[in-house]
């Protein structure tokens, strides 16, 4: 913990206990699994959430598959469980949520204007983390059956009498593991954002973007620990016999469900926040006018963080809570749409009037604003309690959500992919493919969604395997299968869109800086990125920076080009810039931690080599030298690699 | 540290409080689920026929007063005192190591009288809540030995205040989390069969 | 490490945090003291019955113990509000949060 937080000079003291040397750059795989670049550590965020996306993608449409038609037979009823279970999982913990962590990491130092996060090697730490956790359920479907007990895990039926298979344990472990790279990375930006802004950068200067997922850090530093304790009681019981939730005891099941949406209803905030941070950078760049109202931005988005911590309840308002919570729930809820209208009210006055300009990531954002306000409304639909008695348990609510996460949240990330991917990877992708992309997917998620409203309006249950002919079922739920074909159908093109677009990238110079007349700092360095990311700090007079240096008023008050963007932007030539070294042990800590879970499920001395490799890496990496004794050292001494204290902790 | 932060404080010790904050939550969480099921103890024994005050105050006293000694060996080593510094430090850990004595031998005894882990569901909630606690101490323990060794390799200097300081933000934490146990739990007239 | 030096002139918590005096070793003693005493009294509650008083008078007590440490020992007395912040925000949330989560299962009136 403490020799090398104090920044010895690297001549003196260079290996404090003479082994331990740190992995030098270069290319090739090597320099992927010991980076503490962000922006390295944002694309392998982002490409796991694409592959666990194609993962939880390939469940849902078992899913439709098994509901086409009735009595279907594609999975069984066990199979079918264990499919909607991870599909959930999958595409919350392991698909959106890092997805959003994937722009968090790769702009939020850009925006602000620093080389790095503020705990390089735990963020490293929080990805393998997170990635290992994810490969941990899903060794579940190996190892004994994945989990069957829904995203949510439900007490009683979480427990070993009702789901007896270890599937519910690789839940639990699995996503504490998650657990602890989100908390992690949630604290490691948090300090980031506070502290490493450009000189000038004061918190109302900050885009929207990067405000949203600060708002999400906070949320996640907050409702991270109280899944942990939910999870920690889910894993008590199921392993060690704790009787938290064994009702013959006297112990109430309702304690899992309060814990679990204590957590969960911040959690659906964590998830939609980064979506409304991506559009609101967006929409402005491409209707070509100030975002409308970004004080009210901000606020709404504090707001709406802060309010997501009283409405939990509205989750069980038919698990018997008694009428007095209903109401107070039903009311608190409602007024949370408040701010939420806000925002939708604020993107809709910035295309006011605007010159807009319908490219692919624009057409993704207003296809968020449509969707997610239909998602709003019927959430509306479930604040009042009455109404949402008849809904609980039917595919309303399943068409609800969805057209929250997937009409709010997925659209918003896929906009988010084309506008940056220049920024990222230096060349665009076709525009024309990015156009059908959307369109294909729009047609699909309406289709898929859109019909599961009627079904729960005509009583069709969530989580059953299968229905009977004869309730009208069949028309809708056949809609619904081949809608869900054609959002697979749209992400495929998203794919072959990225093949064809790198293909043709190849060999050609990266594209020119700013390819969409954007307004906010990340853009001020050359496409693709280069690792220093900025050859200068830039110091920041105004909210839109970038776009202020392109752009003043001439004598009569018309906006007049000023600069062109190779004037403003940087070339990123600079040299000698000093960044931190790559580690191994953020990688080592974390191959240790499945051990640990798959010991305590099968075998406890599978948990010996978990617990020594994360012993070990926690020392190797305290006493691990501050740099690279042999690499190169500028001008810019950045001391951003200490060692924190949390690392030790969790 | 030479590194210039936009609020003037240090990376470390701002993730440190953050860190505190989000743990605020979880003992949180632990303590209401004790709070719900204290008086479910089904046929075990009930929380007010085990509990032992008069024992249980002594180890907390002693918790108590390891806070008093962190925060002197922080201040030692700010005035560069590295032989009270290390002095203070160890004595820190001894008194956290008989806080934990005490809470295993109150374990033990708990086990003897018939309340296992398993017994109710006061007696999960309890051994839970009181557990965690208890592993939050001895990781204290042993970042404070690791303080101590790196100080008798000769590298815990007055430079490195602030990461006895932050490690003493950690410890006085856990004391304060037991403060509430303490009342909460032990002080506050519980249920008895 | 002084937090004095690495001021910059862009920061927008201006805090006093600089340079403060940290309270002397005989201070920390008498706080330790002070909080011994609290202790004491919250023990003698257990063989003294002072009645309906009793519950009030412990809270009263433990958060009084509570705010001492945090102030003094935790140093936010003379450290940035930032970290009070953060720490009073995880407070009172976790206070607010749970207080309701009892209240829904009628803990007060029932526990």
């Amino acid at each position: 913990m403490t020799d090398t937080m104090s920044e010895e000079t690297p001549t003196e003291e260079q290996r404090p206990l003479g082994v331990y040397t740190r992995p030098k750059g270069g290319n090739g795989w090597r320099d992927w699994v010991t980076t503490v670049d962000h922006k390295k550590i944002g694309i392998l965020y982002g490409a796991a959430a694409l592959f666990f996306f194609i993962i939880g993608g390939i469940e849902a449409l078992l899913i439709r598959l098994q509901l086409a038609t009735p009595n279907g037979t594609v999975l069984g009823a066990e199979m079918y469980n264990q499919v909607f279970t991870m599909h959930g999982i999958t595409m919350i913990f392991l698909a959106a949520m890092p997805l959003a962590a994937a722009f968090a990491n790769y702009l939020i130092p850009l925006q602000i204007g620093a080389r790095d996060v503020a705990f390089p090697r735990l963020n490293a730490m929080s990805f393998w983390v997170f990635l290992a956790g994810g490969i941990f359920i899903n060794l579940s479907w190996l190892l004994g059956g994945a989990p069957d007990g829904g995203w949510f895990g439900y007490a009683p039926n979480s427990g070993i009498v009702f789901s007896p298979s270890v599937g519910m344990d690789f839940y639990a472990i699995g996503l504490q593991i998650t657990g602890i790279a989100s908390l992690v990375s949630a604290i490691n930006l948090t300090v980031t954002i506070l502290n490493m802004r450009a000189p000038g950068m004061t918190l109302f200067k900050m885009p929207v973007f990067t405000w949203m997922l600060f708002v999400v850090q906070l949320l996640l530093v907050f409702a991270m620990p109280v899944i942990a304790v939910a999870l920690f009681l889910l894993m008590f019981s199921r392993q060690f016999g704790a009787n938290f939730f064994n009702t013959e005891m006297g112990a109430d099941p309702l304690l899992w469900q309060h814990l679990f949406w204590i957590f969960g209803h911040p959690e659906v905030y964590i998830l939609i926040l980064p979506s409304f941070g991506i559009i609101s950078e967006v929409i402005p760049t491409f209707s070509r006018k100030p975002i409308f109202g970004y004080d009210f931005m901000v606020f709404s988005g504090i707001a709406i963080g802060f309010m997501g911590w009283g409405v939990w309840a509205h989750h069980m308002f038919a698990s018997g809570i008694g009428p007095l919570s209903v109401a107070a729930f039903s009311i608190s809820t409602m007024f949370i749409a408040v701010p939420t209208g806000v925002k939708i009210l604020n993107w809709i006055a910035t295309m006011w009037g605007g010159r807009v300009k319908f490219s692919a990531p624009m057409l993704f954002s207003v296809g968020v604003i449509s969707m997610f306000t239909i998602g709003g409304l019927s959430g509306v639909t479930h604040a009042l309690s009455p109404a949402d008695t008849q809904q609980t348990d039917t595919y309303y609510v399943v068409a609800h959500f969805h057209y929250v996460i997937f009409g709010g949240i997925i659209f918003g990330l896929f906009a988010g992919l084309y506008f940056w991917w220049p920024k990222v990877f230096g060349h665009m992708l076709d525009e024309k493919m990015g156009k059908i992309n959307f369109w294909v997917m729009l047609v699909g998620f309406n289709m898929t969604f859109g019909p599961m409203h009627v079904l729960g309006l005509q009583g069709m249950s969530r989580r059953i395997d299968t229905y009977s002919p004869g309730f009208g079922f069949e028309a809708w739920n056949m809609v619904a299968t081949i809608g869900s074909f054609i959002i697979a159908l749209s992400v495929l093109i998203f794919l072959i869109n990225v093949v064809v677009s790198v293909k043709r990238a190849k060999g050609q110079p990266p594209c020119p800086p700013d390819p969409w007349d954007a307004r906010s700092l990340e853009w001020i360095t050359p496409n693709p990125t280069p690792e220093h990311n900025f050859d200068e700090i830039p110091t920041v007079e105004s909210l839109d920076e970038f776009w202020h240096r392109k752009w003043g008023t001439d004598d009569e008050g018309q906006i007049v080009r000023v600069a062109t963007a190779e004037e403003v932007c940087q070339d990123g030539t600079a040299t000698g810039v000093h960044l931190p070294s790559p580690s191994y042990w953020p990688l080592i800590f974390a191959i240790g931690l499945p051990f640990l879970g798959l010991g305590l499920i099968f075998n406890l001395w599978l948990t010996l080599p978990g617990a020594i490799l994360i012993v070990v890496s926690l020392y190797a990496w305290i006493f691990e030298p501050v740099d690279d004794p042999d690499g190169p050292h500028g001008e810019h001494h950045s001391d951003k690699e200490e060692v924190s204290q949390e690392a030790s902790d969790v | 540290m030479s590194e210039e932060t936009t609020t003037g404080l240090s990376h470390n010790k701002l993730a440190m409080w953050v860190f505190l904050g989000s743990e605020c939550l979880l003992f949180g969480a632990l303590i209401s689920t004790y709070l719900l099921y204290r008086n479910k103890f089904y046929d075990g024994p009930a929380p007010g026929d085990i509990f032992d005050i008069p024992f249980t105050s002594v180890s907390s006293f002693v918790l108590l007063m390891s806070s008093l000694t962190m925060v002197l060996a922080l201040s030692a080593l700010q005035k560069g005192d590295i032989r009270n510094n290390r002095l203070w430090l160890l004595t820190t850990a001894l008194l956290g190591a008989v806080f934990i004595g005490g809470q295993v031998y109150e374990f033990t005894t708990f086990i003897r009288e018939g309340l296992g882990y398993t017994t109710s569901p006061f007696s999960s909630a309890f051994f839970t809540l009181t557990g965690f606690h208890g592993v939050h101490v001895s990781l204290g323990i042993v970042m404070i030995m690791s303080l101590l060794i790196s100080s008798y390799r000769g590298k815990l200097t007055k430079k490195n205040t602030e990461t006895v300081e932050i490690i003493g933000l950690y410890w006085h934490f856990v004391d304060v989390v037991w403060i509430i146990i303490f009342t909460v739990i032990y002080l506050v007239p519980n249920p008895t069969s | 490490m002084s937090t004095s030096e690495t001021r910059t002139e862009d920061h927008e918590d201006h805090e006093d945090h600089e340079d403060h005096e940290h309270p002397s070793d005989q201070k920390y003693m008498q706080i330790a003291l002070l909080l011994a005493v609290i202790t004491a009294a919250e023990v003698a509650t257990y063989f003294v019955h002072i009645g309906p008083a009793l519950i009030p008078t412990l809270m009263v007590m433990m958060v009084v113990k509570f705010f001492i440490v945090a102030a003094w020992f935790m140093h936010l007395r003379f450290d940035s509000k930032m970290f009070t912040r953060f720490f009073v925000a995880g407070i009172v949330l976790a206070v607010s949060v749970y207080f309701i989560f009892l209240t829904v299962f009628e803990f007060w009136t029932k526990g």
